[in-house]
């Protein structure tokens, strides 16, 4: 197996509406970025994966068939991932296998959204035949997990509130991102409105336009990049029905089981020790304590205390989202790999305001579906 | 650039048809039936790969309640493309190569015929330049057939000769949809759907789902006896713009022939991802196929056309050519995008 990195890496302003671009001036914002931060131009991809979330965000049934001259893909191969919110995330593990597999030296991965092109509340909400109409979006399907771990974990009331104001105020520190609230205070968001008990409206992730890119390459091509690279440690996937008896959507074995196989591989037993930073997938404020249970870092029912504790904000011993997270941007089938590549961007010592000091390893993190898809990867700034 | 040995073990398709079944209906079976036939394990399955189309089935995530049809309990590693299946084994064969794992399981489905295809079809295209003006998936095959009848590289008694081969081949085929004896003289009777391409030119609108499964060598040697061992496979897409390809030529499929090694050995079979007559022109002289080779003894997708399975299908089909005894090296092709634009070649060889 051969080693991969990421030597470049690039992300669009996100906003509620890029109207100054189309969908291809979207990605190649992102992808030209990322070139230029590997100091490469489209002549040099052997190949280019993109992924994204459902084709109904933007109304455009595989899009990647259009984007492909704007992506310098022409003549060569490119694939599209698609695995629900999880996406952004197992597009770069799909293109980091084709490295990793000696197929390629290096690979362009791209991941967009563009929502103010459609409703995402409307393609999220279908009508699927035997099933009841849940008309109700995302927040509608996750309000109910929420309850249930608050229930378990006897969670106080304002463990959500904290993470929204944590996270908006790191996004401060972030110039890509899309919400820039510095008057945001707990008292703000508790006056919000309720949209589904318990999520209220500042503790829901923003609808985004955005996208974000990395060059994955090969140990050799590593080597003349211009910028210190990100080494892949580890990598891992995993997936699990939506709906049978007795399944714990609260906390999922697939993310419990992709954590596991992802720390074997990087060698880490005391994963809220060894790894200095993690940029994980929050959609809805209360995720951050859920899934700091689901990937070890906190045993069950305590992920709230390090929340409470300031253990996951920028400065506590395991900053969660320094970047601001989904909770501050969310160009959805981008969101799971701007959290790869935010991980990457920390071991590169190259996040800017949003740095952890001395960050080493770094984990990225994506679920989707009904919690039931998951991609994490590991990076460092060592070679493995 | 060495590669670990992976080939087709099985191959399971449901009987191509427009039906009444939901995907997870149609893939249940057919996932059940290749992975007994595989002689593996479900638990020695370390990857899935799946590939789908949302806009066919009219709602988001059309992927993710046929999890229900591959048993993901305990949770299991796996992908999807929003791409023809046969691009979901490209990803399991690359997965498959990091030496961890020995199987891999592919499938796809489609439900062709819950909307108006032609009209689904349009969405695919530039939405700022192309969809709005509303050349459905015949016009623009029709567009594509007119050049090569300009360009003097096919007649309308050839397109009709294909016709009449594929659908007697697909007799021949229990999961075909569209099959008979007839006469080209007579089908060049039939009117124009869209001129110059008559009804039988056009694939008929066909539900289906198929599942594959991928051995590395030892594996592969020790549960079959004679697997169909993948020796190359590329994939290359084109422009998406119609005014900036020839339209006559298929160079992404040129291309994915050679990097496939295509010509290091004779080609007994080839299945070609040809939805309409003409492209079976241009895509056996992008390959450099002569008339000694059997060209879709399934009847091809002309045959039956299940949308983002059909590709996967003629990796089936032609490797079964090898599993059973039948042929010792063939070809397979899958096609994406508008008049060919993305395409896959796939090389098997018998041991």
């Amino acid at each position: 197996m051969e080693r991969c990195a990421v030597i470049g890496v690039g992300q669009t302003k996100h906003a509620a509406k890029r109207d100054d671009l189309s969908m291809i001036g979207l990605v190649r914002e992102a992808a030209t970025r990322a070139l230029e931060d590997a100091g490469l131009t489209f002549r040099d991809i052997d190949a280019v994966v993109i992924g994204k979330a459902p084709d109904m965000f933007e109304g455009v049934m595989m899009p990647e068939l259009f984007l492909a001259e704007a992506l310098g893909a022409v003549g060569k191969p490119m694939m599209r991932v698609h695995t629900a919110g999880s996406v952004g995330g197992s597009t770069a593990i799909v293109a980091a296998h084709l490295v990793s597999a000696g197929i390629h030296q290096r690979v362009l991965t791209v991941a967009y959204e563009k929502q103010s092109e459609s409703d995402a509340m409307w393609a999220l909400s279908p009508k699927y035949p035997f099933q009841p109409p849940l008309m109700a979006g995302a927040g509608g399907y996750f309000a109910p997990l929420i309850r249930a771990y608050i229930r378990r974990s006897n969670a106080p009331n304002d463990v959500g509130v904290r993470v929204a104001v944590k996270d908006r105020l790191n996004a401060l520190k972030n110039p890509y991102a899309h919400l820039k609230m510095p008057e945001i205070s707990a008292a703000q968001v508790e006056a919000s409105p309720m949209l589904w008990d318990p999520i209220r409206y500042l503790e829901t992730c923003p609808s985004s336009d955005g996208a974000c890119a990395m060059v994955l390459s090969s140990e050799t091509a590593a080597r003349s990049a211009p910028h210190r690279p990100a080494w892949v440690h580890a990598t891992a996937t995993r997936s699990e029905p939506n709906l049978f008896a007795g399944r714990d959507q609260v906390n999922p074995r697939a993310g419990r089981d992709c954590a596991a196989a992802l720390y074997k591989q990087a060698g880490i037993t005391d994963p809220r020790k060894q790894l200095d930073a993690a940029e994980i997938y929050v959609p809805f404020s209360w995720f951050e304590p859920m899934w700091m249970e689901n990937l070890g870092f906190a045993p069950e029912g305590e992920g709230w205390k390090m929340t409470l504790e300031g253990a996951t904000a920028l400065g506590g011993d395991m900053p969660i989202n320094p970047s601001g997270g989904v909770m501050s941007s969310n160009p959805i089938g981008a969101s799971g790999m701007l959290r790869f590549a935010e991980a990457a961007l920390q071991v590169r010592g190259q996040a800017g305001e949003h740095q952890v000091e001395g960050a080493k390893l770094a984990m990225g993190h994506a679920y989707g579906g009904g919690s039931q898809f998951f991609a994490m990867w590991i990076v460092g700034d060592a070679r493995p | 650039m060495a590669t670990r040995e992976i080939a087709v073990v099985s191959f399971a398709q449901t009987n191509s048809r427009r039906n009444e079944l939901d995907e997870t209906e149609m893939l249940l079976p057919v996932i059940t039936e290749a992975v007994k036939r595989s002689g593996i394990a479900r638990s020695d399955i370390g990857f899935t790969c799946s590939g789908s189309c949302d806009y066919l089935g009219g709602r988001p995530f059309s992927f993710v309640m046929v999890i229900d049809a591959i048993g993901a309990w305990p949770p299991i590693e796996e992908s999807h493309v929003e791409m023809d299946g046969a691009f979901a084994l490209y990803e399991a064969w690359v997965r498959l190569q990091h030496g961890d794992i020995d199987a891999a399981l592919v499938y796809a489905f489609g439900k062709s015929s819950q909307g108006d295809l032609p009209d689904v079809m349009v969405t695919q295209l530039d939405p700022y330049y192309v969809a709005p003006l509303w050349p459905d998936s015949i016009s623009l095959a029709a567009l594509q057939a007119r050049a090569m009848l300009d360009e003097k590289r096919c007649t309308e008694l050839e397109m009709a000769e294909i016709a009449v081969r594929n659908r007697k081949s697909a007799k021949a085929n229990p999961h075909a949809h569209l099959k008979g004896d007839h006469l080209a003289a007579n089908l060049l009777g039939e009117p124009y759907a869209v001129a110059p391409l008559r009804r039988h030119d056009c694939p008929p609108i066909t539900d289906g789902a198929t599942a594959i499964v991928l051995a590395a060598g030892d594996l592969a040697r020790k549960v079959c006896k004679r697997p169909a061992f993948i020796r190359g496979i590329d994939h290359r897409i084109e422009p998406h713009a119609l005014g900036l390809r020839d339209l006559t030529r298929s160079p992404s499929t040129k291309l994915a022939g050679e990097r496939a090694g295509v010509g290091k050995g004779k080609i007994d079979v080839a299945e070609l991802h040809a939805p309409f007559t003409h492209q079976e022109v241009i895509l056996r002289d992008a390959l450099g196929l002569g008339a000694e080779v059997d060209v879709n003894p399934s009847g091809g997708a002309l045959g039956a056309n299940p949308m983002m399975v059909a590709g996967l299908n003629r990796i089936g089909e032609a490797a079964q050519r090898i599993l059973d005894g039948k042929a010792n090296r063939v070809l397979a092709h899958a096609t994406s995008g508008p008049c060919l634009q993305q395409n896959l070649v796939c090389v098997l060889e018998a041991e």
